[in-house]
């Protein structure tokens, strides 16, 4: 036998051996999941993280692998419950003025700095005034710009005043983490190493500990103002790799990751997953689009962008990009958000009405199919950032069904940096295929308002409309949440109808918690509104106590 | 600064943290800045967290010269045996058997066979970890465990990345003692009757082995710089990581700091190996 024929057969041998152990046996100790167990304390939750947090101090903080961890550590005055209303953390009350320009917070009273100090208006103050400090290095100073005065009442109240009114401020104001003055007063806390790299706050979790690029490690506070935490500790562990990540949670060494649509569908969609663990899925709060230069001729036609629009196959791209596991977008909201318009409709595909459009708007086809624009075949190029596989995926579907009406497509795949320094800010680009993030307040000001159009501003595409522009100031003036529904309701449809983007797809998420976890019930805001409430079982705790 | 798409940011804290950082000065006035820190061993703080450049590359380093040291032992312990083995019997089946052996691990790609391994002994088998240095509950257990659970964790890592190393030190020492094993002395000692197995160990050998010295002091820089594919595969807490993060993070004074560590650790290393290379072989004056 030759080396090659032996070392053949002993790979050969090997995958036989992998592929015949495929059926390990069930060995995680899992509650029956359609009976109510009571609630108990103890055990661990081990979480994965891509990257390592940067650094524990919600103000300087500004990657989610930090803010992850710092939001179970901090508190802030307001949060969203469930369905998305605002209700009080720390605030037990708050009242806005008649003319919208002063916000009195009232504190809950007990609630204790990790340290066992009480947690007062004076940090709240401190805090502010820390965001607005030119010398600290936070990300997140324009949040608070209009901010004109400040006062502490008492103890328990707090008074704002703004420059003027703007319904965002209690998003922002509310979810502003609140840190301990007595720690941190007097010091450049850009180099408090001490607080930054081990936080004292007033949350459900205490930081015990953080082995760099390894994990983080936090315990339940026993006198939280909300009850104590059941599950006892939460470990973040720093796994850059997304496939060894799916491997950890497989193995045990995770309970809980996103899962992408390949692998709910797939590698995660076996008998031994789906026992030993609980898998969900709702709709995000973020969209992928096909962003126009509404700054090129080309694209100034309403009617050839509407024809580009029907002759895109959204429903396909839902179908293949992410295997039916989300949504086509119809608008500049997401289906998570409350100024979602339920009324607007995506357009019908149906590429021989695009055609006729295109007639319709001057253009005309070749005897070869191509699309012709006085004498000139039509063809633009789409950019993208490297990385994003769905994206890559999502630009090749366009190319293919543009061409389909005679529109040539060529794409260009850049690195993001070079992406936005070069081509996104400078606004040398035809389109653009991009996603966003959407916060939970339906503010879109920066993304749509006609203003915004600066080099590093975010309306890009350069699209401007009188009554837009008009409602999204109001909608910031605006507090009582009904009307500014009417008002958001109005901009998704006139944005939707007009077209300056392609809105594609909203992605599902879908995370994946190890069965043992109970309490946990999906809603408009997620899963993890209520975290500390989740528990094991008495009996079925993996780690020990 | 990668804050470009976040839509919190305003343009006006964009300008300030230029400020902040003294991108607005003249190029010239920045590079004399850094040049002049650099001298008084000053990497500046990281942009990501504040830090200072020199404590985060601390706490890299020790994870990554465990991995790195230990993989370049095994190496070396496995790959000259089977050098010499492979001289012994050259033009053999098994020589022609190690050379096969040691070229497929040169070729797979190591985060595939990585992933192999973790899917068979991690997830189907469940003997071994999958990633990371040590257990969640690492800090629980006792002295003796906690030796196991560190070993537990290296088995994957420093074989995987020892069989991608194997070719290269084995193919040096089968040709360096092919060339050994034809000159006069080692006639000599054959001729005076020497068991086979001392003439190629003691004798040949020795001299066989001068070059890899050579290579030794080159393996100083990637000894101490990591691997960015090995770490990330396993969830290493290693230097290649840190530098493969700072770039992606656009963290230039910790990318500023690996690379000029690693430079000079490169000049170290060539030096070192020139000394070792004279000191032990005295045909060979500096």
């Amino acid at each position: 036998m030759s080396v090659f024929q032996s070392t053949a057969v002993i790979l050969v041998g090997l995958m036989i051996l992998i592929s015949g152990c495929a059926q390990k046996a069930m060995k995680d100790k899992i509650p029956d999941q359609n009976r109510d167990y009571p609630a108990a304390y103890g055990d661990v939750i081990v979480q994965g993280t891509i990257a390592d947090p940067a650094i524990l101090n919600p103000v300087l903080a500004s990657d989610t692998a930090s803010t992850d961890v710092t939001g179970l550590i901090f508190n802030s005055l307001l949060r969203y419950d469930k369905d998305l209303n605002l209700e009080g953390e720390v605030a037990e009350s708050w009242k806005i003025s008649a003319d919208g320009k002063i916000i009195t917070f009232t504190l809950k009273k007990g609630v204790k700095w990790h340290d066992g100090r009480l947690l007062t208006a004076h940090d709240v103050d401190f805090t502010l005034r820390t965001f607005l400090d030119p010398k600290v290095k936070t990300a997140y100073r324009s949040n608070y710009a209009d901010v004109v005065k400040t006062k502490v009442v008492d103890d328990n109240t707090f008074k704002v005043w703004y420059r003027k009114p703007f319904a965002p401020v209690l998003e922002k104001m509310g979810g502003m983490p609140i840190l301990p003055k007595h720690l941190l007063k007097g010091r450049d806390i850009n180099k408090t190493d001490d607080f930054n790299f081990r936080p004292v706050g007033s949350g459900p979790y205490k930081f015990v500990s953080w082995k760099r690029a390894e994990s983080v490690l936090l315990q339940a506070n026993p006198e939280y103002f909300e009850g104590r935490p059941y599950l006892n500790r939460v470990v973040y562990r720093v796994i850059p790799d997304m496939s060894v990540q799916f491997l950890e949670l497989q193995n045990g060494g995770l309970d809980m990751m996103g899962l992408t649509p390949h692998q709910y569908n797939g590698e995660a969609n076996t008998q031994e997953f789906n026992y030993k663990f609980n898998k969900f899925k709702y709709t995000s709060n973020q969209y992928t689009y096909l962003g126009f230069n509404l700054k090129k001729k080309m694209f100034q036609n309403k009617h050839f962008r509407e024809a580009i629009d029907i002759a895109i196959n959204k429903e396909a791209l839902v179908q293949s990009v992410l295997e039916g596991l989300g949504a086509v977008a119809t608008g500049p909201y997401t289906p998570r958000s409350w100024a979602y318009n339920p009324e607007v409709k995506a357009r019908a595909f149906d590429q021989l009405r695009a055609r006729e459009m295109f007639v319709a708007a001057g253009y005309r086809y070749a005897k070869n199919g191509k699309l012709l624009k006085d004498g000139k075949p039509v063809e633009f190029t789409l950019l993208t950032n490297q990385g994003n596989r769905n994206r890559e995926q999502t630009a090749i579907i366009i190319q293919s069904q543009l061409k389909e009406v005679g529109i040539k497509v060529n794409i260009r795949i850049i690195a993001w940096s070079t992406f936005l320094s070069e081509f996104v800010n400078k606004r040398k680009f035809d389109a653009v295929l991009l996603g966003w993030s959407l916060a939970r307040d339906p503010d879109l000001y920066s993304i749509w308002h006609s203003s915004k159009t600066g080099e590093h501003e975010f309306n890009f595409v350069s699209y401007k409309n009188t009554e837009v522009d008009r409602l999204l100031v109001r909608g910031r003036q605006t507090f009582n949440r009904n009307k500014r529904q009417q008002i958001y309701y109005r901009v998704h449809e006139i944005i939707a109808y007009e077209l300056p983007y392609v809105f594609l797809y909203v992605p599902d998420s879908l995370p994946a918690v190890h069965a043992r976890i109970q309490n946990i019930h999906p809603a408009a805001a997620g899963i993890a509104y209520n975290f500390i409430k989740w528990y094991v079982p008495e009996g079925y705790h993996k780690y020990a106590k | 600064m990668h804050m470009d798409m976040n839509p919190n940011v305003s343009p006006d804290s964009i300008a300030e943290m230029k400020k902040m950082y003294g991108l607005d000065k003249p190029i010239p006035v920045q590079y004399a800045d850094w040049v002049g820190r650099l001298m008084r061993f000053d990497f500046g703080r990281s942009f990501l967290d504040q830090r200072p450049v020199i404590a985060k590359i601390a706490d890299r380093l020790p994870a990554t010269l465990l991995l790195s040291g230990l993989s370049l032992f095994t190496i070396f312990i496995l790959a000259i045996p089977l050098g010499v083995y492979s001289a012994m019997h050259h033009n053999s089946k098994k020589d022609r058997f190690i050379t096969v052996f040691t070229f497929v691990g040169y070729s797979i790609p190591a985060f595939w066979l990585a992933l192999l391994c973790m899917l068979f002994f991690g997830v189907i088998l469940g003997w071994l970890p999958i990633s990371g240095m040590r257990s969640v509950n690492h800090d629980m257990l006792g002295a003796v465990d906690k030796f196991w659970d560190y070993c537990a964790h290296l088995i994957l890592p420093v074989f995987i990345s020892a069989f991608g190393g194997l070719a290269s030190i084995s193919r040096y020492t089968r040709s360096n003692m092919l060339e050994v094993v034809r000159q006069d002395y080692i006639r000599t000692a054959k001729a005076k009757g020497l068991p086979r197995h001392s003439v190629y160990y003691l004798h040949a050998l020795r001299n066989a082995l001068l070059p890899i010295i050579t290579i030794i002091g080159l393996a100083l820089p990637g000894l101490i710089g990591g691997s960015f594919i090995f770490e990330t595969i396993f969830s290493w807490p290693g230097m290649g990581r840190l530098a493969y993060e700072s770039a992606m993070n656009f963290d230039y004074p910790t990318i500023m700091g690996i690379a000029v560590i690693g430079a000079m650790l490169t000049l170290i290393g060539n030096i070192i190996a020139d000394i070792l290379y004279a000191a032990v072989d005295p045909r060979i004056r500096l």
